[in-house]
């Protein structure tokens, strides 16, 4: 039986590991069929790449649907389901197909497993972003384009418009080092002193959502399962205590140093390092340091 | 403009997820109840919009008995509303719940539909879908801003994108998912409480179903436990924290 991989855009990461969870699906034996929608530059439309999607599932009846684990990936297929009134697993680490088809996925933005039975064919799945490695580059030759439905009904929901954000300093999705503050900090100001930290290792600022929630910080700096998901060399949680909706943002981090003055603190056991103690002594301490170290 | 605001009533985790025996649930015997900020800043915009443009909010739920707590304290940041559509508590699949809450709101007229962009627990990424496509009306998700056109007739919707946002203008009726950062979600004052406990909550029984989506067991994932190194206490730690930086090429 035919697995069916949706690929979004056919050089992103995710459409690739996308792929590769569809060959791995397909093993040696099956056909694999891989489908971008293109659009002829207009906007996006959600409901146009579904409509169209949907048609070629209903022509080539493939066993498994497989979408990237991406905002687009995820809303795409859901469209899909909706269209053909199929149940929808997001975010799977694996599958075995069959009747019903048994999934594992994630809950809790990662927290947390789940193992689940999907009674529907074809079974429509997205992948859980890196659970699987893209395997190799991709030939573009090897990826069939299908036009989006034209349908006005389908293209009430569309980008009309793309708002560049201005460009400020180091992402904090990209950042190698990102310094990121608690409730521990205890106000706006005590930020200052991670600022200062980050700037002098080139890293970003961070925070919880106690942080954000208090107003100290804005919704654009919060690590976590509804924040950012960060991936630094070195991730330093300073007054973080280490809840499992927080640490969902963070599991991407190499490194994780925590400064907290409460040893039984939930953050040491996720952290490669700890110091106990106050974080308005030990920043100020680090940053010293590494200026004295620096001569300057 | 009367606005729909749909929330869910999951465990309040902390540092560590414990099961129940059976491996089906998180065990909630030391932990309170929430729902997820995403849903906590669809209420608050649903109450945003009525104060700046009239109309009514209301908020829904299927969920447990208990989840009337949700519903108050969504009513304490000033939902006028509440529908509590009662289960078992068992775990409702996707297709169920859009088709629990399609029933509960087809004849009510809602002008925006507003939902979480994923709920905290079960993260499925469909119910909002699925309720537009039942009720035959556009869907947006993942908005992180929303500001209302032609006295009432459209949204403009902004949706965080690699690079910068792209902008969808919808006619409504509509469905619109959000995410946290939207807005930053009222406290509940004193008397919102109180006003919020006294207010009725419209409550019909929500019948068992078969999951398509079947969940069958919940597992924690095998994190191998790290070892921690201590590095010092106080200011005295920060030349071990720099000889660690340097190990990993950072200074
Ligand atoms: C569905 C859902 C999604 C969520 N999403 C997110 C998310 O994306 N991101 C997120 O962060 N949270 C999220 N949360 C909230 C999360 O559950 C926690 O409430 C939050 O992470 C706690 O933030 P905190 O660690 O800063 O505060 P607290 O838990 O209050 O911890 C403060 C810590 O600071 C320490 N401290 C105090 N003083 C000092 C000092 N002087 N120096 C050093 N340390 C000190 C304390 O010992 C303590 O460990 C979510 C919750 C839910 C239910
Ligand atoms: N049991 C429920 N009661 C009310 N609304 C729900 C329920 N489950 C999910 N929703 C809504 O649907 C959104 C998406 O949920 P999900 O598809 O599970 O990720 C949530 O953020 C809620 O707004």
């Amino acid at each position: 039986m035919a697995i069916l991989v949706f690929v979004e855009d056919a050089g992103d990461e995710l459409s690739q590991q996308a792929i590769a969870f569809g060959r791995s699906l397909a093993g040696d034996s099956d056909p694999l069929d891989a489908v971008r929608i293109t659009n002829d530059g207009a906007g996006y439309a959600p409901a146009a790449w579904a409509h169209a999607l949907a048609e070629v599932i209903s022509e080539r009846r493939p066993a498994a649907v497989v979408a990237p684990g991406s905002e687009r990936g995820n809303e795409v297929l859901a469209h899909v389901a909706a269209r053909l009134d199929l149940p929808m697993a997001a975010h799977c680490t694996s599958v075995a197909l069959g009747d019903p088809a048994e999934v594992v996925r994630l809950r809790w933005g990662g927290s947390l497993l789940e193992e689940a039975r999907i009674h529907g064919s074809p079974v429509l799945l997205t992948v859980a972003p890196h659970a699987i490695a893209a395997d190799g580059v991709l030939d573009p030759a090897e990826i069939e384009s299908v036009a989006a439905s034209e349908e006005p009904a389908d293209l009430l929901v569309r980008v009309s418009e793309r708002v560049p954000s201005a460009v400020a300093g180091v992402s904090l999705a990209d950042a190698e080092v990102v310094v990121s503050g608690g409730r521990g900090v205890g106000s706006a100001e005590g930020f200052v002193a991670l600022e200062e930290l980050a700037s002098l290792l080139g890293g970003a600022v961070g925070c919880s959502r106690a942080v954000t929630s208090a107003g100290w910080r804005p919704h654009s700096d919060q690590v976590g399962q509804t924040g950012t998901k960060v991936s630094p060399e070195l991730y330093i949680a300073c007054g973080i205590s280490g809840a499992t909706q927080h640490l969902a943002g963070v599991k991407g981090a190499k490194k994780l140093l925590a400064i907290n003055p409460d040893g039984e603190a939930s953050i040491f056991a996720s952290a490669d390092y700890a110091v106990i103690g106050d974080l308005h002594e030990v920043v100020p301490a680090i940053s010293a340091e590494i200026r004295k170290a620096r001569g300057s | 403009m009367n606005i729909l605001a749909c929330v869910k009533r999951v465990p309040l985790t902390g540092g560590r997820i414990v099961l129940t025996d059976d491996e089906r649930a998180i065990s909630t015997r030391h932990l309170g109840f929430t729902v997820s900020p995403h849903e906590e800043c669809a209420c608050e915009e649903a109450v945003r919009l009525v104060e700046q443009h009239g109309g009514s909010s209301t908020v829904l739920t299927l969920g447990p008995p208990e989840a009337e707590e949700q519903l108050r304290d969504m009513m304490a940041i000033g939902v006028e509303r509440a529908i509590h559509l009662v289960s078992d508590g068992s775990e409702s699949d996707p297709q169920a719940t859009a088709a629990a809450i399609v029933s509960a709101v087809r004849e009510q007229g809602f002008d925006l539909l507003m939902f979480g962009n994923e709920s905290a627990d079960a993260g499925n990424y469909q119910v909002a879908v699925r309720v537009a496509y039942a009720l035959g009306l556009p869907v947006v998700t993942g908005v992180k801003a929303i500001a209302v056109l032609d006295g009432g007739a459209a949204v403009r919707c902004e949706q965080e994108v690699p690079g910068g946002r792209d902008v969808y203008t919808v006619p409504l009726p509509a469905v619109v998912t959000v995410k946290e950062g939207i807005n930053l979600p009222r406290y509940p004052s004193v008397p919102g409480r109180l006003r919020a406990k006294r207010k009725p909550v419209e409550s019909t029984v929500a019948g068992p179903v078969d999951a398509r989506l079947e969940m069958v067991r919940l597992r924690l994932p095998s994190g191998a436990e790290k070892q921690t190194q201590v590095l010092g206490h106080g200011a005295d730690a920060a030349p071990a924290v720099i000889s660690v930086l340097a190990e990993l090429g950072l200074v």
